[in-house]
């Protein structure tokens, strides 16, 4: 019995350390990029400890201002705003009417979106392109939150259907016998029933928004109207050997996204695990 | 009562108006619109016109037959989704399998039509051949490294749930930072003057090992596929985890009264419930690996002499850097074909896998 006990105790000190010796990867690049941020030109190649003594947070003033961050933040405080709301609203009519409402080709309508998450995105650079200019959408904020709706579309409508078509027949048919008609249902009683689906959609789009770089790069060629990602390569280009700015505009970056994360990590882990029940 | 069925005459009159108007109203649209279509677009003409006419009006048939009936408000839910989707989606899925087929610049009006010309091209192309080599490599690394530890992660996650949900939280940190943060923060670690890695090499003495990660040839593609492993096993794990988590404690209980040891329950009970989540991880990996490119953007951007380039870089580059517009529309095609057929070929066999 004390050998098992012995032997469980030691297995499970292995597991604990294996575990944190990952945990300590995967924590330790942005641990250092901190770091590297609050060190200056002269001590950054040199200076090896994580966190310097001497902490020079004016980098990061010298960084918003030289490297024209207020301007790229707001422009990805704005995609992502628009974009979320767009996608919200759009998706969760379609999904509703996929999920409660009945019209000719609803299902073929339906398996069309689904069959459109398979089309891999790189396929379609050129002609999304051609189409932006042909629509004057090139270097438009216009262009490119539309292009953004539709990235995100098929996987919100599926995730928004699935829990539309739990809400249970006798709450809709209380509410039509109260009067409510197709719209009225879904503003009543499907959005308030689909409130956890609807926290996944918008925070698993935020971050993709948020986190997106290649649309912006095809699209954009005016830096008043960059989001965030485009604008770090361009500050890149500008202060390639600078490293203290890099990594303090790096940082900028990077903070929105790990505060709204661990905030509202459930969410996000609710929606990975939701695509195992994907088709 | 007279009056009632006079005014259900009147009703059925009016609908029979309604209908033929409806009608004729098809009619007419379906014809003028075919012969716009058929005047204005050029790459049309070898369609015969009476197939473009049968089209046309069968469309507006079905749109006016969803009109008419009075399920049309049910359909408007649908509308605003639809248009984005045709014209975001559908169009350009369209459109590049037109336009691998022309040269053309992108900007002059003037489109050369050239058949198969691109595609023979990109066949022979040796950099492209390479970068989809390069993009195997890192999906094998990312399948077999990364998958592996986000197994081994999941498994020992499971077994203490309170512990689990603290490092699930730190291993889904780097799926959602963004790849331009990663690929530069990692590009600073692997820096080959000033870099973390070379200090750290120099401190244990290993100075011969050190060297610039990212311009080596023989390192780069390594080290790159190191980073896109770093910042994808989170995602693996999470879904792993959850799988694991739907197997009920019964089973394990039931078999270590049995007798069973780890590596027999593991063997015997995990593996084969868990075949459709590892063939899901395996898809969305293969899937993601292939197309993964902005770390590479930022890291190498294709370099040392082609040693990192992946597809999509290519097709960039085509686009972007040299303006070959069709060109660009061939290799998409080819590398959506590609794609296809591998997610194709994994779902026949998670498929058979399951009947098995």
């Amino acid at each position: 019995m004390m050998i098992f006990r012995v032997k469980k105790t030691t297995t499970n000190i292995l597991v604990h350390l294996l575990l944190i010796s990952v945990s300590i990867t995967c924590l330790f690049p942005l641990l250092w990029m901190f770091g590297s941020s609050l060190k200056t030109q002269g001590t950054v190649f040199s200076d090896m400890s994580i966190i310097p003594a001497q902490p020079h947070f004016e980098n990061y003033v010298t960084a918003w201002r030289e490297g024209n961050f207020g301007r790229y933040f707001f422009n990805s405080l704005i995609y992502t705003s628009t974009v979320v709301f767009g996608i919200v609203l759009v998706s969760s009519l379609a999904a509703f009417a996929f999920s409660r409402l009945k019209f000719p080709g609803r299902n073929a309508f339906f398996i069309m979106f689904l069959a459109a998450m398979m089309i891999p995105l790189p396929g379609s650079f050129v002609p999304l392109y051609v189409l932006m200019v042909k629509l004057h959408l090139v270097n438009t904020r216009l262009g490119y939150v539309l292009c953004l709706i539709n990235v995100g579309l098929s996987f919100s409508i599926f995730l928004l259907k699935t829990y539309f078509d739990k809400i249970p027949k006798e709450l809709e048919d209380a509410a039509r016998i109260d009067g409510c008609n197709r719209l009225g249902i879904y503003r009543h009683v499907a959005l308030p029933f689909a409130k956890p689906a609807l926290a996944v959609v918008v925070i698993f789009n935020a971050l993709n928004v948020w986190n997106e770089y290649v649309l912006a790069l095809i699209i954009f060629n005016s830096k008043d109207l960059m989001p965030l990602q485009r604008g770090l390569m361009i500050f890149r280009g500008e202060f390639l050997t600078n490293y203290p700015l890099l990594m303090a505009g790096l940082t900028i970056a990077a903070l929105p996204i790990i505060v709204l994360y661990l905030l509202m990590q459930k969410y996000i882990v609710k929606g990975v695990t939701s695509r195992v029940a994907f088709p | 009562m007279i009056l009632f069925k006079n005014i259900y005459d009147w009703y059925r009159a009016l609908k029979g108006f309604r209908k033929g108007l409806a009608t004729s109203i098809i009619v007419i649209l379906s014809v003028s619109l075919a012969e716009l279509i058929y005047q204005k677009s050029h790459n049309l003409r070898f369609i015969s016109p009476i197939i473009i006419l049968l089209v046309v009006s069968a469309l507006i048939g079905l749109i006016t037959k969803i009109i008419l009936v009075r399920q049309f408000r049910s359909f408007l839910f649908i509308v605003p989704a639809l248009a984005i989707f045709s014209i975001f989606y559908i169009y350009p899925f369209i459109k590049v399998l037109q336009l691998g087929h022309y040269n053309w610049d992108g900007i002059l009006p003037t489109m050369k039509f050239v058949g198969l010309y691109n595609f023979i091209e990109v066949m022979k192309d040796k950099v492209w051949w390479q970068s989809m080599f390069n993009a195997g490599y890192i999906t094998f690394i990312a399948l077999t490294f990364q998958n592996a530890l986000a197994l081994i992660l999941a498994l020992a996650c499971d077994r203490q749930m309170k512990a689990g949900n603290f490092y699930r939280i730190i291993f889904f940190i780097p799926p959602v930072l963004s790849a331009v943060v990663v690929g530069l923060v990692w590009q600073w670690l692997y820096d080959g003057d000033y870099g973390l890695l070379n200090h750290w090499l120099y401190a244990i003495g290993f100075p011969n090992l050190a060297r610039s990660w990212l311009s080596d040839p023989k390192t780069a593609l390594t080290c790159v596929a190191i980073v896109h492993s770093w910042k994808g096993f989170g995602w693996g794990f999470v879904i792993l985890l959850a799988g694991l988590q739907t197997i009920p404690h019964e089973f394990y209980e039931a078999a270590r009264v049995e007798g069973a040891n780890s590596w027999q329950v593991f063997k015997g009970i995990t593996v084969p419930l868990m075949i459709p989540v590892f063939v899901l991880v395996a898809i969305l990996t293969v899937l993601g690996s292939m197309q993964s490119f902005v770390l590479i953007l930022t890291m190498t951007d294709g370099g040392p002499v082609f040693h990192t380039v992946v597809p999509v870089t290519r097709i960039l580059n085509s686009m972007i850097g040299s303006s070959r517009f069709g060109y660009a529309c061939s290799q998409s095609i080819i590398f959506g074909a590609i794609l296809l057929a591998i997610s194709f070929i994994q779902k026949r066999v998670s498929q058979n896998m399951r009947q098995a």
